[in-house]
């Protein structure tokens, strides 16, 4: 069984929680700069004395799968750096995978992991 | 030697100037779209190629010919025949280098107020009519012997003829063409289209002080004049005074300081002292800065909330208006006859004849040529074309090829 955990955090959190999951052993992940909107919502900024809102934040995108027995200690590293308990930590989406295919030798499920 | 050491001193001037192409340039890179970036980078190329072929044909003889009725030169075409009624000491070909890099300025203002929604073919016909024609009759009045000239009118380095000629064809022509698609809403609201490079506007602003070294104290065509420290000295307080004022300004109306703006107050400050760089103390360059600081943003407001004209850099505020100011204001602090040197009110008359009809020759000229180029080949892009970028609809390019474009905002253009 494989799970893939989609994590969308503060920018400035990126660097802690990669260290964080390097320490524990995780090897791959994807990440992604990416825009977008939640509570946070948007904040206001000015340009040449008019006001324009700024609805899309950026934020970096994590994209981990992994073997399901480690998620819930991966979810919980990654919530503890990436919390700083303001509005706009982020969220994380998980799903199951149903399978991963390791392109160079064709090695198929967790192995390919 | 003598000649000499002028020569080169005016060719090292015209060179700095020279350099201003590529401030505006940047600052009108900056201050717009990614998606425009290659089509402003041709516009800029393109006014002074074809400025300095038409003005070196046609424009030079317009500009210093024999006097028509104080009116405009005719002989001499092609920079051949006699001018020996200049003057001048310098070679005739210096004297040319140094009056084409000026007429390309006055033509490049015109293409920040336009920008990211002009037809590039139609740029270039307007780019020739402005050297050839528009900028060399105003120069004329003033520095080819013109009847301003006659009237006693002073426009040391062209706050007039140079900027506010830019200036008002640029007022005329981003009226003529209309605003961007999503800078003013239909419900009256105006938006803000955040330029994609404020450094690179930047480095531009920096270019264009730089390059103002060569302008102002250049205007002398002497070397040996030593008035040349002076100038620059007016030159260099007056931006000065027009960054802090544009900067103190901007925090007080927006609640932080702009940055656009702040490199807007130097620009500013460096129109408004062209005029009277010869002739005002430091003390009167600094007051004179300071004023123009403050008109950029006024001027601004103006130009966007009550004439409702789209003007993406800001030139009709920075050129226009503060050269037409900066022009009024030798009225007051030259030390030659200003009002407060207790020379009474008769220059201050002179200046704003001299402002208003020059004003009114360029503004007319320039409305009869963009209806003209509108009704024939078209000034505008189709709005499909706007929204996608000139890069692509112009030129078949595009100028961050190979870079990762974000845009961390979102615009309402309903």
């Amino acid at each position: 069984m494989m799970t893939k955990i989609t994590a969308i955090i503060r920018s400035s959190r990126f660097e802690a929680v990669k260290e964080s999951l390097g320490r524990h052993g995780l090897k791959g992940l994807t990440v992604t700069q990416v825009t977008g909107a939640g509570l946070q919502q948007g904040k206001t900024a000015h340009y040449r004395g008019n006001k324009y809102e700024v609805n899309l934040l950026p934020k970096v995108k994590i994209e981990i799968v992994a073997d399901s027995d480690v998620v819930d200690e991966l979810v919980s590293i990654i919530t503890e750096e990436a919390r700083t308990g303001e509005i706009g930590d982020g969220k994380i989406f998980i799903s199951s995978v149903d399978d991963v295919i390791r392109i160079r030798t064709g090695e198929r499920g967790v192995n390919a992991l | 030697m003598e000649i000499a050491i002028n020569t080169i001193w005016v060719l090292m001037a015209a060179f700095l100037v020279f350099l201003m192409q590529a401030g505006f340039a940047m600052v009108e890179t900056g201050f717009t779209r990614a998606k425009n970036a290659g089509n402003i980078i041709m516009k800029n190329i393109m006014d002074f190629s074809c400025g300095s072929i038409i003005f070196w044909m046609l424009g030079f003889a317009i500009m210093f010919g024999q006097s028509r009725a104080g009116l405009f030169g005719a002989n001499g075409f092609f920079v051949s025949g006699e001018y020996n009624h200049l003057g001048l000491d310098i070679p005739l070909t210096a004297f040319l280098l140094f009056q084409t890099v000026f007429a390309a300025t006055a033509a490049t203002i015109v293409s920040g107020a336009m920008a990211e929604r002009t037809k590039f073919s139609s740029y270039l016909i307007y780019s020739i009519v402005i050297t050839g024609i528009i900028y060399p009759v105003a120069g004329h009045w003033t520095w080819g012997g013109g009847w301003l000239d006659q009237l006693g009118f002073t426009d040391f380095a062209g706050s007039t003829i140079v900027h506010s000629v830019g200036g008002w064809a640029a007022l005329v022509g981003a009226r003529v063409i209309g605003p961007r698609i999503g800078k003013f809403s239909l419900n009256g609201k105006i938006n803000a289209i955040p330029g994609h490079n404020i450094t690179l506007g930047a480095l531009g602003v920096f270019i264009l002080w730089f390059g103002w070294f060569g302008f102002n104290p250049g205007s002398t065509l002497s070397g040996m004049d030593l008035s040349i420290a002076d100038i620059a000295v007016t030159t260099n307080l007056s931006a000065a005074a027009g960054v802090l004022m544009a900067m103190g300004l901007s925090w007080l109306r927006y609640g932080k300081p702009d940055v656009t703006f702040t490199l807007n107050g130097a620009l500013a400050g460096l129109v408004a002292i062209t005029a009277g760089a010869a002739d005002v103390s430091p003390a009167g360059a600094l007051i004179i800065g300071a004023g123009a600081g403050i008109m950029v943003i006024l001027g601004v407001e103006f130009i966007e909330k009550r004439l409702r004209v789209d003007d993406p850099v800001g030139a009709v505020t920075v050129h226009g208006l503060c050269g037409a100011y900066g022009t009024l204001m030798v009225g007051a602090f030259s030390t030659n006859g200003g009002l407060l040197y207790g020379g009474g009110l008769s220059l201050l008359l002179v200046q704003l004849v001299g402002v208003v009809a020059i004003a009114l020759w360029t503004m007319g000229m320039a409305y009869f040529l963009f209806k003209i180029i509108k009704i024939t080949v078209g000034l505008r892009v189709s709005a499909s074309e706007e929204e996608e970028g000139l890069d692509t609809g112009e030129h078949g390019m595009d100028a961050y090829a190979d870079f990762a474009k974000r845009s961390s905002y979102t615009l309402s253009y309903k």
